[in-house]
């Protein structure tokens, strides 16, 4: 099963670094938000993903594998 | 723009002329939920419905009677019952809570039957209590009623003490308190704002402990399963949908009120019972709800699946009549401006999204637009929807969406009109302003 | 520990060169945490660029810091010791200044560990913590101006006073952005702000 990304909605504060390092899942809506365009995260993008889960300054995403969680608690 | 005309009712002298009161358990029709006594003391509770059993296995009942839970989601209680009971399993006892905070400004459903029959809705959580062996349950009410909390706290107060502790909590007025886990962290924290879920409460509620919240409709239907069982359940209603259904009728009708009909009950019945006067539209569930066009609510029935084949879901039972001589889009512009003013601001995209789109409704309602504020509308929603904590932007966004489905030819007249002709200054919808701080 | 022996000169040279090296690093570092907060970016320098440098640049100072200490604890003249490489005023040497300097050295690695850590601690805590940089550098800028006799000569000096105008003017953009979450805090395009926060955190009716 491939990893599945998740934005927790109420820790995220907008800030977009997400976006910055995952620009092929992750786009910005109107008002800063992270849009996810999908949640399975394919082979090619897992290091991309991670980083992206790391910089987060709410740690607000995070990256599910075979539904355990590699983000925030 | 259609109409929807119901027929003016022949006059009727009052209520059911049911003659000397028959135990209900051998009256095969409604009301039921209605049926109280008149009297909200225990004795008379006693009296009219006689003593609550302890069926041995209450779960199984009401999986048997077929109950949804009457708050607005639908979920099956026996399976809530049941998996509160599971995550308990030895460990710490859980909690029933029952909600009738109604932030809803349509529905008055909860306070009706809390105000006729409080010791039913007590039953039901006694009841419950006992089938997931919680210890304590609270009764949660909207704050501001001193009457109404004053009843239910002598009613709580005459109950013989037991195993279960009772109380009673009044709750702010505030749209988001229903929604469980906001209440869970208001009778916890004192804070309403939603979490994230899972866990449900039925998981991980009040003080970490497994926790069933109830709508009080629900829990009362758990007090009637408990004496009456199954089978006198499902004597009303559908096959799929058992049972009766409380129904707050609200709007352009003469006789405003809450009724108890069965499910499967055509909408227009409903309508003529209240006399409901010639209307543009009728709203179906609330203020998440859906609008129906004068067509569809002709041909729809109360019930999931009958509002399912009109795009629609029964939500809290709320039904508001849209009168054809106010401007809808002034109405829904209002609503979905008190929608956003709900929000918690937790989430960027409901705090952000709401009242952008109450925004560009209101330029729908001023008229003269240009057509990118439809086009904005659509994209905020899109945007807005399903990116939240709770379901507060997707309910707001579903009533707009709706909206502007079934009001386009509206729409399109005011962009090349301008606004409505006659303004009323009368509102049909209610806005309400929330209690201050305590 | 005490060494029979004096410590050899360049040990005293490559302490206070570390100790310098390692404020402007930490200078750097917190004008970097300001940009980030106060949300700062540009087509060609995104915020990771500027989240990347904070960290990189903070584990930098860590290490000549590292080295300060290290220096600071072999050198005999200070008699920082083991101990009082961690635990402040307990050196021989001008125990204030240079307790000042290991209380900054304790923040910074509260700090530091709390950042690395930060996957297991929950949000609200990392970031009290974190707030701890604005008492650290303080501390360490009196620390270099109170040790010895460096912030005297020019160069110290110059130096000392460029890290004191860059942390000010960061200071200062900080406190201009002020509240930098968005939600709910006039975010909103329009003139409804969500006034729901206030009003549900209420007491008991």
């Amino acid at each position: 099963m491939r990893p599945e990304l998740s934005v927790d909605p109420i820790g995220c504060d907008g800030h977009g670094l997400c976006a910055e390092l995952l620009p092929e899942m992750i786009t910005l809506d109107d008002w800063g938000y992270p849009v996810l365009a999908r949640r399975e995260v394919p082979p090619h993008l897992v290091g991309a993903a991670r980083r992206a889960v790391a910089a987060c300054p709410k740690l607000a995403l995070a990256l599910r594998r075979d539904g355990s969680r590699t983000g925030p608690p | 723009m259609t109409t929807l005309t119901i027929p003016a009712p022949p006059a009727r002298s009052g209520p059911d002329p049911a003659g000397p009161p028959t135990p209900p358990a051998r009256r095969p029709g409604l009301p039921r939920l209605l049926s109280g006594p008149g009297d909200v003391a225990y004795a008379a509770h006693l009296a009219h419905w006689g003593p609550l059993p302890a069926p041995a296995d209450l779960t199984a009942e009401v999986d048997r009677a077929g109950l949804r839970g009457r708050g607005g989601a639908g979920f099956p209680t026996a399976r809530k019952m049941d998996a509160v009971r599971r995550a308990a399993a030895g460990r710490r006892r859980p909690v029933v809570v029952a909600n009738g905070a109604e932030g809803e400004p349509v529905s008055a459903k909860d306070r009706v039957l809390l105000a006729r029959d409080p010791h039913l809705v007590i039953d039901g959580m006694l009841a419950a209590a006992a089938a997931t062996r919680a210890d304590r349950a609270i009764l949660c009410v909207k704050q501001g009623q001193p009457e109404l909390i004053a009843t239910l706290t002598r009613a709580v107060a005459e109950r013989p003490g037991g195993d279960v502790r009772l109380e009673v909590a009044p709750v702010p007025s505030h749209y988001l308190v229903g929604e469980e886990s906001a209440l869970m962290n208001w009778l916890d924290r004192r804070r309403a704002l939603p979490t994230v879920t899972p866990p449900r409460p039925a998981e991980r509620g009040l003080g970490r402990r497994p926790t069933l919240v109830d709508n009080v409709e629900t829990l009362a239907n758990i007090a009637l399963i408990a004496r009456f069982g199954a089978p006198w359940i499902r004597q009303v209603g559908t096959a799929d949908e058992p049972g009766s259904m409380l129904v707050t009728v609200t709007g352009g009708v003469e006789r405003p009120g809450v009724m108890e009909v069965p499910f499967g009950t055509p909408l227009v019945e409903v309508l003529r019972r209240a006399a409901a006067g010639p209307a543009a539209a009728v709203l179906v569930g609330g203020y998440f709800g859906t609008w129906l066009s004068p067509a569809a609510a002709a041909g729809a029935e109360l019930s999931r699946a009958g509002l399912a084949a009109v795009g629609a879901g029964l939500g809290c039972g709320a039904v508001s009549v849209l009168p054809d001589d106010v401007c809808p889009l002034v109405e829904v512009a209002r609503v979905a401006r008190w929608l956003a003013g709900q929000s918690a601001g937790q989430c960027g995209p409901c705090a952000n999204g709401l009242p952008a789109i109450a925004g560009a409704l209101d330029q729908l309602a001023a008229g003269h637009h240009r057509a990118g504020v439809e086009a904005d509308v659509a994209r905020w929603s899109e945007m807005t929807r399903g990116r939240g904590a709770c379901k507060l932007p997707d309910g707001a966004v579903h009533f707009v969406q709706s909206a502007l489905d079934v009001f386009e030819d509206h729409v399109a007249a005011h962009r090349r009109n301008g606004p409505c002709p006659s303004v009323r200054s009368r509102t049909v919808l209610p806005t309400p302003a929330w209690d201050p701080v305590r | 520990m005490t060494v029979a022996l004096e410590t050899p000169k360049f040990v005293w040279y490559l302490m206070r060169g570390s100790g310098f090296v390692a404020l402007a690093l930490l200078t750097l570092t917190v004008g970097l945490g300001v940009v980030g907060v106060n949300r700062w970016k540009t087509g060609r320098w995104p915020r990771l660029v500027t989240a990347g440098l904070h960290r990189n640049i903070s584990l930098l100072a860590l290490c000549f810091l590292a080295l300060h200490v290290l220096t600071a604890t072999l050198d005999s003249w200070v008699g920082l010791g083991w101990l009082g490489s961690v635990v402040p005023f307990v050196s021989s040497y001008r125990p204030l200044w240079v307790g000042l300097g290991v209380l900054a050295g304790d923040l910074l690695l509260a700090v530091m560990a709390t950042s690395l850590l930060r996957r297991h601690l929950r949000h609200r805590t990392w970031r009290l913590v974190h707030w701890g940089a604005w008492a650290m550098w303080p501390l360490a800028i009196v620390h270099a101006l109170g040790s010895g006799t460096d912030a005297t000569a020019p160069w110290g000096l110059a130096a000392v006073l460029a890290s004191i105008a860059l942390v000010a003017a960061a200071a200062g953009w900080r406190l201009h952005a002020g509240p930098t979450r968005p939600t709910g805090d006039g975010a909103a395009p329009d003139a409804l702000r969500p006034t729901t926060r206030p009003l549900i955190r209420t007491g008991a009716p």
